[in-house]
């Protein structure tokens, strides 16, 4: 096994090539990035992006020869578009997000989603791929949340709770959770840039996938997330009138 | 700024006792540090010099300024050392009997206007202050880890401090060259509320099968720009330390987030307690971290 991952590795270095496949706005790469620009006309690794990814896998036809084949995902799981089998599901078909917070610019981290029975050599493939393009990868089982949002929405729906409650005023908790811990930004002013109505929509669908309480949306993200709502409705009335 | 502070006790002499003294000696403060162990006011002694040695070195501070800071710093087994002080800082194990007890005898050898200020990180001050014969006297003064480089203070007036202690404490800390942050005296304040569940969280997701440790960490720190992932810190901090902390916090809140994993008990057992025993969710050598 280690042999046949070592002779991947290897195929890889000297001649493995990726094509991209477009399926709407993808929230993951614009068109000058670097992996987009890399790509070739085909390639042995398919990445297919967009927010329609899924629907274009399905449409895709047969992928079993290709090394790997990549699905940006949105908050759904890879088994939605691959399906699942008794816990022995895998294959050389990978998820993936480009992890970015609301309306900021997408960061440099990847989450990489397998299955329990992804093909060693798909899961190599895809993170060279990545990789290459000057991104890094972090591998995760496919659950909903996947890594970052599973650990950080509690937190945000913590402190917006918590401010709530008067613990501390918004620029304290802030400095203390950057100059205690060395965090580029606290989560009141992180929440206020990226935008409280896109974490009512990130953690709400944490909520309805594991019915934990720490994923409620806190209460200052309900009245942006129904403020956001209002607005738009007083925006279609103002249009419709005119 | 004037707060009448001119000398301090530390009682504790154990890592955070002994990174508050330096910070109280550095800014010009005469301070004594108590503890009846005589081996730990050696010990500090000795991680003390060695600090202001790498001052020196990095020519941060002059071997003439270093001297005039040690000979402000003195240590007593003797509690009636802290009679002297204006201010006491106790920084001693997180049990609220041994701190009441601590507090009972400081009341009695220290004269009145002396303030108590507590270093807990998860205890309530108003509890603390409750046995100290003076909780008109008593604030929370919480540093952070290694509080001679940390500079962030988390202050806590206790329900009965009173607001002259609160703002002396503060304008002290602030001489100090601190920067204090106020905030309810609520169980963990404001670090330790937040970080004890999110680390308790990424286990959560090693232990379920989420993701590698190395994995989670490098998504933390590429994604959200932090600079240790969860997992390393809990490396470095040591998981028994975690594990009490913890268990306090989970005490005092019920918050099933504060709840320590069942995975972390498992690791203690197995002896992987993070870089103090060599492996903990790494494996290091010396000062090499394996499987990042």
């Amino acid at each position: 096994m280690k042999n046949e991952r070592r002779a991947f590795i290897l195929k890889w270095e000297t001649e493995m090539k990726y094509q991209i496949v477009r399926a709407g706005e993808s929230r993951s790469f614009s068109e000058d990035h670097q992996l987009v620009a890399g790509a070739k006309d085909s390639g042995e690794i398919v990445v297919i992006i967009g927010a329609n990814a899924g629907n274009a896998f399905r449409k895709l036809g047969a992928t079993v020869q290709k090394a790997a084949v990549l699905i940006e995902l949105g908050a759904e799981c890879l088994g939605a578009h691959t399906g699942e089998a008794r816990g022995e599901e895998g294959s050389n078909v990978l998820g993936f997000a480009r992890f970015r917070l609301g309306s900021s610019e997408p960061s440099n981290l990847v989450e990489l989603v397998r299955q329990p029975r992804t093909a060693d050599t798909a899961v190599d493939a895809a993170k060279q791929a990545l990789e290459s393009a000057g991104l890094q990868v972090a591998i995760c089982s496919d659950f909903a949340g996947r890594i970052i949002d599973r650990l950080v929405r509690p937190y945000y729906n913590a402190a917006l709770t918590r401010l709530d409650e008067g613990l501390a005023s918004a620029a304290d908790l802030d400095m203390t959770l950057r100059l205690g811990l060395g965090y580029p930004e606290g989560p009141i002013e992180l929440l206020e840039r990226t935008g409280l109505a896109d974490h009512y929509d990130a953690t709400q669908v944490l909520f309805e996938a594991y019915a934990d309480a720490a994923y409620a949306p806190a209460r200052r993200a309900r009245v942006a997330k129904l403020r956001q709502e209002l607005n738009r409705q007083d925006a279609k009335k103002s249009k419709s009138k005119n | 700024m004037a707060t009448g502070i001119k000398t301090v006790g530390v009682a504790g002499s154990g890592t955070m006792g002994a990174g508050i003294a330096i910070v109280a000696a550095r800014a010009g403060f005469t301070t004594f540090v108590y503890d009846t162990r005589e081996e730990a006011l050696s010990r500090a002694r000795k991680q003390t010099e060695g600090f202001f040695a790498k001052s020196v070195e990095r020519g941060k501070l002059s071997p003439d300024q270093v001297a005039g800071i040690l000979s402000r710093l003195t240590g007593a087994t003797d509690i009636g050392a802290m009679s002297a002080c204006d201010i006491v800082i106790e920084a001693v194990f997180e049990d609220i009997k041994v701190k009441h007890g601590l507090l009972a005898q400081l009341d009695k050898v220290c004269p009145p206007h002396t303030l108590f200020a507590s270093n807990t990180s998860t205890l309530s001050i108003t509890e603390i202050a409750a046995g100290s014969g003076r909780d008109d006297r008593v604030v929370g003064m919480h540093f952070c880890l290694p509080a001679q480089l940390m500079k962030l203070v988390e202050m806590s007036p206790g329900l009965k401090s009173s607001e002259q202690t609160f703002q002396t404490a503060w304008d002290f800390c602030r001489a100090m060259g601190q920067t204090p942050v106020k905030t309810k005296d609520s169980p963990g304040f404001i670090l330790n509320y937040f970080l004890i569940p999110f680390n308790n969280d990424a286990i959560r997701l090693v232990e379920a099968g989420v993701a590698a440790p190395a994995d989670i960490d490098r998504a933390i720190k590429t994604g959200l720009g932090y600079p240790m992932g969860p997992l390393e810190l809990l490396d470095l901090v040591g998981l028994d330390t975690h594990l009490l902390v913890a268990e306090a916090l989970y005490a005092s809140t019920h918050d099933p987030r504060a709840a320590v994993p069942a995975l972390v008990k498992r690791m203690i057992a197995a002896g992987h307690i993070g870089r103090k025993t060599g492996r903990g969710f790494y494996t290091y050598q010396g000062s090499t971290m394996f499987g990042g």
